[in-house]
């Protein structure tokens, strides 16, 4: 199939001539494209011709291609990557695979991406660590949409070259009109996405021409192989020019005379005696000495795994990001970001989740969504959530500020991913776009009168006390009961419940699950103000979802979110039905009703669980009372 | 081997024995050890006395250096390896002053699992799959280090580096979780666990030729020696003790021959060799048209084998 002189012979790494110019580099590249375009066969041709197949892989391969095979009775390359059994039964590229080859010149790590737009999460890991993309087109088709999907996609996740792989041209004739026609139309259409190079070429995955080999039926084409092409592609993002990130990983403590700082540096030079900054506190301090096993070094680069040690007792822990001092990074609690969302259940505005940026994780929501973004035409649509793989501009708030740079101006630290809460499964991803709202600006007016001095003339302390549970299982009967004792004894209080936020703060919003998280939000914000003003408040609401909860939970410190499950089961709610909503639910003619229609969530660890007995609400609102006692916010 | 001469420690000295490439596998490395130790409750690093391992233990000694391992080693023994490897672990734990875990499936010991009359699936099920979630479970780890590669089979080509294990190990190949830029995602719920792979991106070239410029000990079994070996069905076996009987016809000769990779020694085939030194085991390597686990016998088992032994616990 291919003569092994074209095949690359081993050069050992020589270190005695220390000849750092010619020494071998690292690339990271992804291959996009649809199995129809041969994309998996062009990696199998890569491994192949740079003789990276064993023998015994081959066999194992001759046995596949009689089995699975599409190639007739040749090899059928792609087998040799389509790693898992579903993948190679269905003839499909479902999930990143990780692929190795090298030249003398250049190492090269690809991650072949799967090419259908239901997998646009996973091509977008496999181009989050890659510096180039190959982006693969059938000579036949010429650029389709799935061609601008992954352009864009590539565009939004950093990716700087491309290489746009015009596949199949044995089957146009090797057609150097074709080619050039395809690579006017792309070239046309990418202008916008801004990527400092584009090369193209024509080849033939199957045949080997200007894959590694350079073919002898194209001679209008002079431009380098695709092998050429990879060993000398610039690929250099001047991280060592950028401003100094050093996120701090892991505090290295063996005992009393070291105090380490390790960590990756992620951009610039660190050098011993750089005044450092630790971005969210500003504290300030000079590095002392970079650390390594080898021994001390005198400076730290990009991509160095090192421990910092600094000349003053400055408090540090892991997800501080270190600086230098005279360029930092923003500091800011909102910012605006473009998130590819990768769970199969929709963002939800307003929901609670964890957000992982450098080394720091931080609760932060998605308080708006702008937009979201058509990957086919890159079309903006308005919408009220993400799902899976969509792509949508939102703006984020966390919970304490956090030091950032624009994703555009530094990959590092200007990615981070949200986690849901419960589940702990990675839910999106977000690169950022610029900060809001700069932390250090917000000057809270200094009060006279605070929630101690408050709490010291009411007598009692502030409390959300949260009733949740299903539609009529009690909860504002409970409370309704609770608040006239409350108030007997003289204690501040206010109900908040549907009838009263809904007619008038919550008018604009419905029942979705994105609306009924918003709602939540609101209340929680207002029942925040009330605790401040040092009242008790009431709090009467289904709020079928955990997260929800524990959002308004953190709004408030630890003590004073009084969580009450008024555990009613369902049989007995649509007995009781009290305003006649499960009649009308069960008749179709209310949607997305609690316990229905729509999920209710119970509490894992309420501080109180009221369940329906033969003493009635007064008996609950006795356990209430006695439980508010207990944890002494009243006497 | 052992001594590193004054030249050796010269930072600079040793900072260019390695190519860019080395450098960054040897950054990114200890990048997702310092993670696993700062996010984890209680990790161990696997220990298979391999080259693998010796990388991997290697890179995290450097990672916490002036400190000490923040988590034990784990070896899950199943009786079956080579003598020297076991000489050699010991050796190892003692002179890094490590704390070294040994476990072995004492069930299956006593229900007298072997791979020579049990087979090579069932032993390595109950003695190294089994054994590996007994001893995970028992320690109550919730993270482990292992040392394997997407470059060595196809289905650990997809496998990411922090891998999700369900309660009770499970692997599900379709719900893992995406791993974007290195913000991997390090929380789990209770009973749940993670694999971590920080070698995922090296080859074995890579692994070759950083363990020669780092001078990380290795196996002796790696190097061609005159060893006593037996032929079955076309491979070469080291008869390591008396417990593997000889069938009709078999007879022990000496050969020049060294392991590839080293496993439970029945179940492990040498290769004839006369690569004594590092350099002459890489040009070997690149010169030789089989891969790695081919001496493997238990990747033959079954098709998509490995797949099969990964969703059922197996590293």
């Amino acid at each position: 199939m291919t003569d092994t002189s074209e095949r690359f012979a081993y050069v050992p790494e020589d270190a005695a001539t220390g000849a750092r110019a010619g020494e071998k580099t690292l690339l990271r590249f992804l291959t996009c494209g649809s199995v129809d375009d041969g994309k998996s066969t062009l990696i199998g041709r890569l491994l192949y011709d740079t003789q990276l197949i064993h023998d015994d892989q081959l066999a194992a391969l001759e046995r596949d291609s009689r089995k699975h095979g599409t190639t007739g009775d040749e090899l059928d390359l792609a087998l040799l990557v389509d790693g898992l059994q579903a993948e190679r039964e269905q003839g499909i590229t479902i999930d990143v695979a990780y692929r190795f080859f090298a030249t003398p010149r250049r190492a090269f790590i690809v991650a072949d991406t799967p090419g259908h737009e239901q997998y646009t999460r996973n091509m977008a890991t496999g181009a989050s660590n890659a510096q180039a993309a190959v982006i693969l087109i059938d000579a036949r088709k010429g650029v389709l949409t799935q061609t601008r999907r992954h352009s864009f996609i590539c565009a939004l996740l950093g990716i700087r070259h491309v290489v746009l792989a015009i596949n199949k041209i044995d089957l146009v004739e090797y057609s150097g009109e074709r080619f050039h026609h395809i690579v006017a139309e792309y070239l046309g259409f990418a202008a916008a996405l801004k990527f400092a190079s584009i090369a193209s070429i024509p080849l033939s995955a199957r045949y080997g021409d200007n894959v590694v080999r350079r073919s002898e039926c194209m001679s209008w084409y002079e431009g380098p192989t695709l092998i050429e092409q990879l060993e000398t592609l610039d690929v250099s993002e001047g991280l060592d020019e950028k401003p100094l990130r050093f996120p701090v990983q892991w505090v290295n403590r063996p005992n009393a005379d070291f105090r380490g700082f390790a960590g990756t540096v992620a951009s610039g030079i660190v050098r011993p005696g750089d005044p450092v900054v630790v971005a969210v506190s500003g504290r300030e301090t000079r590095v002392e000495r970079i650390v390594t096993a080898d021994g001390d070094l005198a400076e730290a680069h990009a991509g160095d795994a090192v421990t910092l040690t600094l000349s003053d007792e400055v408090d540090i822990a892991r997800g501080d990001l270190l600086a230098h001092a005279q360029a930092r990074p923003e500091v800011v609690d909102q910012f605006a970001a473009q998130v590819l969302w990768m769970l199969e259940e929709p963002m939800l505005p307003g929901r609670s989740y964890l957000l992982r940026i450098g080394t720091r994780y931080v609760p932060a929501r998605i308080t708006s969504l702008k937009h979201k973004v058509d990957v086919n035409t890159l079309e903006h649509i308005a919408a009220k959530t993400l799902g899976l793989n969509e792509i949508g501009v939102c703006n984020l708030a966390t919970t304490s500020p956090v030091a950032l740079d624009a994703y555009a101006d530094n990959r590092a630290t200007g990615a981070f991913v949200l986690i849901d809460r419960f589940t702990h499964a990675t839910a999106a991803a977000g690169m950022i776009s610029f900060g809001l709202r700069r932390a250090t600006n917000i000057h809270r007016q200094a009060l006279l009168v605070d929630k101690a001095a408050r709490m010291r003339l009411n007598g009692h302390r502030p409390a959300i006390l949260w009733f949740t549970g299903l539609s009529g299982s009690g909860k504002s009967t409970v409370a309704n009961i609770v608040e006239r004792e409350l108030h007997a004894h003289g204690a501040h209080t206010y109900m908040l419940d549907g009838d009263n936020v809904r007619h008038g703060l919550n008018r604009d919003l419905g029942f979705t699950d994105a609306d009924r998280v918003e709602n939540i939000r609101r209340v929680g914000e207002v029942a925040k103000l009330f605790v401040d003003a040092g009242a008790i408040v009431l709090c009467s609401f289904i709020s079928p979802f955990r997260a929800e909860r524990r959002m308004v939970r953190e709004l408030v410190e630890s003590g004073e979110f009084i969580e009450i499950f008024c555990d009613t089961p369902l049989d007995e709610c649509r007995r009781r039905d009290p305003k006649g909503l499960y009649a009308r639910a069960l008749a179709g003619k209310i949607r997305n009703f609690t316990g229905i229609d729509s999920p209710y969530e119970p509490p894992e660890n309420p501080e109180l669980v009221l369940t329906p007995g033969p003493l009635g609400p007064e008996e609950g609102a006795r356990q209430v009372l006695e439980a508010l006692r207990a944890r002494h916010i009243i006497v | 081997m052992d001594d590193i001469s004054a030249r050796e420690r010269d930072p600079h000295h040793r900072r260019a024995r390695l190519s860019a490439h080395l450098r960054r596998l040897e950054s990114e490395s200890i990048g997702i050890i310092r993670e696993v130790a700062a996010e984890f409750r209680n990790p161990v690093m696997l220990y298979s006395i391999g080259k693998d391992s010796g990388v991997m233990l290697h890179l995290a000694l450097k990672a916490f250096y002036p400190g000490k391992l923040p988590f034990p080693l784990l070896h899950i023994d199943t009786t079956w390896k080579f003598r020297e490897m076991i000489r050699f672990r010991d050796e190892i734990a003692a002179r890094h002053g490590l704390k070294l875990l040994v476990y072995t499936n004492a069930e299956g010991v006593a229900r007298g699992i072997n791979p020579i009359s049990s087979g090579s699936q069932l032993h390595t099920q109950v003695m190294k799959t089994e054994a590996l979630k007994q001893a995970l479970d028992r320690w109550q780890f919730d993270a482990a280090f292992g040392g394997a590669r997407r470059d060595e089979e196809q289905s650990r080509a997809k496998e990411r580096v922090f891998s999700f294990r369900s309660p009770g190990h499970v692997w599900d190949p379709r719900n893992q979780r995406p791993e974007l830029w290195n913000l991997y995602n390090t929380r789990i719920n209770p009973g749940e666990t993670i694999r971590v792979f920080p070698l995922s991106n090296w080859t074995e070239l890579d692994v070759w030729e950083y363990t020669r410029a780092e001078q990380i000990p290795v196996v002796p079994l790696y190097f061609a020696a005159p060893r006593p070996v037996i032929e079955r069905d076309g491979q070469l076996i080291m008869r390591d003790d008396e417990r593997m009987p000889l069938k009709p016809g078999e007879q022990t000769q000496v050969r020049s021959v060294r392991f590839r990779s080293l496993g439970c020694y029945p179940l492990t085939a040498a290769q004839e060799s006369d690569a004594t030194t590092i350099e002459q085991i890489i040009a070997e390597m690149l010169r030789m048209r089989t891969s790695e686990r081919s001496g493997r016998l238990i990747d033959n088992d079954e098709a998509a084998s490995m797949e099969k032994k990964k969703r059922d616990g197996y590293f």
